[in-house]
Order: C-alpha cells, then sequence, then structure tokens
C-alpha cells in the first residue's frame, strides 16, 4: 500500500538544499566524472554526426529554384543565376536551357538554424554539416558565399539510405 | 605608526575622507569577491565549470573584466526618462549601502560611529536604497521599470516589518540598540543570540533576503516577466552601481544578522586583546558563511508569486516575529 502520510513540511525545501550543496562538492572535488561542460577553446566536443552545424551546398545539384531562398524565415540566402543553352544531345534535337548559379550566400548572421532551407530543397543539394567552428571577427565574413559553402560538403557525414527500400 | 601620520588621522576631517576611501574601496572589493564567489559556487551546483578563462587560472579576474566592460559601455538614457531621477537613482542605492557601514564593529573598537541606536540607524538607513530602486523604475519611462519598481517597493515595505521585529529580540536580550552593546552583552553572556533567538534569527534571514531581492524573492528583477525589472534601461557604470550595491548590501546584511545574532566579531576562548587583531577576520568568516547560504538559496529555489511573497510576510513572519518579542520579553522579565 502506498505510503498516504503527508511529508514533512517544508522537506522538499531541505530535499532541493542538499541536491544543491552535494552536487556542489561532487563537482569541485570529482570534476572528471560530474562536469557536464568543456573548457571550451582548450578541449573540444565532438558533437553528434546529425548536428546541426553548418549548411552545406552541393552545387552540381542546384537548379537554381529559389525555393529555399524563398522558405527561408530569415530571409539569409541570396541566390542568383543565370540560363545558359546547351547544345542538344543528339544532332538535331531542342536546344537544352539549364540553369546556372551565379551567387549562393548564406549570411550565417543571420540564419537561426531552422533548417527549413535544407528540407525544402527538391535536388538534395544542401544537408546539414556538424561542423561548427566558424566564428568571424567582423559580422560581414560570417557571409559564406558558394564555393565555400561547397566545401563544407566534405565535412557532411554520410547519409544512413532510405528506411523503406 | 608614524606619529605624523596619527597627528594627521586625529583631525577630523582626514579621518573622515580616510574612512570614507576605505568604504568606498571595500565596496567594491567585496562586491567582486561575492559576485565571483556566486559565480564560482553556482556553476559548481550545476556541474559547470564557471568562468575560467580570465586571469589565467580559475578565472578569477573575471568580475575585473566584467567591470572594465561596463565602464566601457555607453551610458544609455531614454529620450523619455526623467532625467535627474533616472541619473541619481543608482547613487542612492549606493549611498544606502555605503551608510550601512557606518555601525558594523569589526571589532572591539573597530567601528566607525558606535551610534547608541545603532539597530534603529541600520534598519532605517537600508530603507533608502527602496527609494533609489523605486526612483529607477519610475524616472526610467518603461512599463517594465514601473511594474519592478513597485514590486520592489510593495515587497521592501513588506519585508521591513518583519526584519525590525525580528531584530527586537536580541535588543531586548542585550538591553541597548547600540550594535557594538549588542556584542558585548552576547560576549558577557557567553552565548550567541542565535540559541534563543533561532526564531528572531531565521525570519531576520528570510526579511534580509526579501529586502536584497535575491532569489527567492526577486520579484522586482524577475527576468522572465519583467525583462530585468527597475534595472531594464540602465547600462554602462549605472548598472554598475546597482550591480555593486546588490552584492555589497549582501555583506552589510549579513554582517547585521551576524552583529544581531551569532555574536559579530567574538567567538569563545578569545580574550579581548586577541579579538582586536582576530575580530574582523572572524566577522568575516562568519559573514561570508551567510553569505554562502544565500547564494546557495538562490541556486535551489525556484521564485515565488507575488501573492505568495505578501502573505508569507504578513500572514506567517509579522504573527511569528510579534510572538517571538512576546515570549523573549516574558523570558527576560520573568528570568
Amino acid at each position: 500500500m502506498a505510503d498516504v502520510r503527508a511529508p514533512m513540511p517544508g522537506s522538499g525545501m531541505l530535499k532541493g538544499l542538499w541536491v544543491t550543496i552535494s552536487t556542489m562538492f561532487k563537482t569541485i572535488f570529482a570534476p572528471g566524472k560530474n562536469l557536464r561542460t568543456v573548457n571550451y577553446p582548450k578541449e573540444r566536443e565532438t558533437p553528434v554526426a546529425r548536428a546541426r552545424g553548418v549548411i552545406a551546398l552541393d552545387q552540381e545539384a542546384c537548379t537554381v529554384c529559389m525555393l529555399c531562398a524563398r522558405s527561408c524565415p530569415d530571409w539569409c540566402i541570396y541566390i542568383e543565376g543565370h540560363k545558359e543553352e546547351q547544345p542538344p544531345s543528339t544532332p538535331g534535337g531542342r536546344i537544352k536551357v539549364r540553369a546556372t548559379l551565379d551567387r549562393f550566400d548564406i549570411d550565417y548572421a543571420l540564419c537561426m538554424y531552422c533548417g527549413i532551407c535544407v528540407e525544402v530543397c527538391p535536388f538534395d543539394a544542401l544537408f546539414w554539416s556538424p561542423e561548427y567552428e566558424y566564428s568571424e571577427k567582423k559580422m560581414g565574413d560570417m557571409l559564406h558565399d558558394m564555393d565555400r559553402l561547397q566545401d563544407w560538403l566534405e565535412t557532411v557525414p554520410e547519409t544512413p539510405g532510405l528506411e523503406a527500400q | 605608526m608614524p606619529d605624523v601620520i596619527l597627528d594627521l588621522f586625529s583631525n577630523f576631517w582626514v579621518a573622515l575622507v580616510g574612512k570614507v576611501l576605505l568604504v568606498a574601496l571595500m565596496i567594491p572589493l567585496i562586491g567582486m569577491v561575492i559576485g565571483f564567489a556566486e559565480m564560482k559556487l553556482s556553476a559548481k551546483m550545476q556541474n559547470r565549470v564557471g568562468p575560467y578563462f580570465a586571469g589565467g587560472r580559475w578565472g578569477w579576474a573575471q568580475l575585473i573584466a566584467d567591470g572594465v566592460k561596463f565602464f566601457q559601455k555607453e551610458d544609455l538614457i531614454p529620450a523619455d526618462a526623467d532625467r535627474p531621477v533616472f541619473k541619481t537613482a543608482p547613487i542612492w542605492v549606493l549611498v544606502g549601502t555605503v551608510a550601512l557601514f557606518v555601525v558594523i564593529p569589526f571589532g572591539p573598537d573597530l567601528i566607525f560611529r558606535d551610534l547608541s541606536v545603532g539597530v534603529f540607524y541600520a534598519l532605517a538607513i537600508s530603507s533608502i536604497s527602496t527609494i533609489g530602486v523605486l526612483m529607477a523604475g519610475w524616472s526610467s519611462a518603461n512599463k517594465y521599470s514601473l511594474m519592478g519598481g513597485l514590486r520592489a517597493a510593495g515587497q521592501l515595505i513588506a519585508y521591513e516589518l518583519p526584519l525590525v521585529l525580528a531584530v527586537v529580540g536580541s535588543v531586548i536580550l542585550a538591553g541597548t540598540l547600540s550594535m557594538s552593546g549588542i556584542v558585548e552583552a552576547q560576549i558577557e553572556a557567553g552565548y550567541p543570540y542565535i540559541i534563543f533567538q533561532f526564531v528572531g534569527f531565521a525570519i531576520f534571514m528570510i526579511a534580509a533576503l526579501a529586502e536584497l531581492t535575491r532569489i527567492p524573492f526577486d520579484m522586482p528583477i524577475a527576468e522572465s516577466e519583467l525583462v530585468m525589472g527597475y534595472l531594464t534601461e540602465y547600462s554602462g557604470f549605472r548598472f554598475l552601481f546597482f550591480f555593486l550595491a546588490e552584492f555589497a548590501n549582501m555583506f552589510t546584511m549579513s554582517a547585521i544578522a551576524v552583529t544581531l545574532f551569532l555574536g559579530g566579531y567574538w567567538l569563545p576562548g578569545f580574550s579581548e586583546s586577541q579579538l582586536a587583531y582576530l575580530g574582523p577576520i572572524f566577522l568575516m568568516a562568519k559573514v561570508f558563511v551567510l553569505v554562502f547560504v544565500m547564494i546557495w538559496f538562490r541556486w535551489t529555489f525556484p521564485r515565488f508569486r507575488e501573492d505568495q511573497l505578501q502573505s508569507l510576510a504578513w500572514k506567517w513572519l509579522v504573527p511569528l516575529a510579534l510572538a517571538n518579542i512576546l515570549v523573549t520579553a516574558t523570558f527576560k522579565v520573568v528570568f
């Protein structure tokens, strides 16, 4: 049978005080076991593989559809492109028009890491990468151009593949 | 000390300037020590490291760096603010703190001025900072500031009463209002008054926490509701003034509690001549124990609700303190 007696009034307060002070002594005397944070520039944590650190761009896959730029809540993606005519694949065929990227910038000073652009991309051109060390002294340098975004692609972990084949 | 310096300090005005400078230097120092202790201890209570970068080891220079940072910042005054009131409010808050140092006995002879109504003076002067807080809230021309200021006024008025009533027990036992007189009475009795005045001590500490507007009584600056309460519009060194006053007030309030209930600079087994040198150290040690308890409370308990705060003061602390006075007075007369 459950204990129906009410706890002593104020016992909850004492319990709380005990939690904080015991945690304090544990952290002071056994920091290795109890610290939940690291001395960042000296020690580093490895983020989990699917952490949202930075967004990488696959320039080859991008079709300049602008869906990411339009869905961005912060309007921090800047895209410019032009149409390029390509020779027909078969002789006498129709001339193909291909959209080419001129500019693809993400302003990480504005980005709020919601990931809507990654989700909305219909051609899998945007990926999350767990890299996080790209702070800058000047705010303007937080604007990553398409080449820098392409470089992040190397740090993107392997996709686990579709769940249902 | 050479006679020249002693002669110089026998001049009233030179001595006065010297004492004022001493207190003016002590307040930032104490504020920094307590502020740093709070940062480090709160970190340990939450399994964190705390500041560790500034100053090389343990981040000991963190508070100095913070102070320098505050002085570099722009002294913003809102366009609609009541400028003279807004500008002087932090000074009033700090004045209340500085004035409290006058009556704290650091040793048998180490007291700035042993007023015969020391306790009364301490409790009265600590209310000055209430005016400063109310001025800050009113003059900021900001609804959060005004709400914070009014909450502070309501809270400080409500808790002034239990604070004063809790002290009366000790005053009855000692038979004097002088701060050093109360310590001497405790030395004569041979025990600190906390033994018979535990209720008074507990009420005093709870009311002191509320007077300091510290968690769990921090409704005036309740961050989740009022941004930063009456501090919302303050920046730069004016904010620093409030910040220092808060930490220095923790010290002075604890010092008063130590003097009234824990025997002040006295520890059993030490003679008067030894206490002249060791007294300040004992007082500091006792004060820092109480300051630690305040920090400990802050990182343990959640904030009260405004009505809970008021009912705690009026329904529990005031009647308890009155009963405490009654019982103490009866025992004093009977035995």
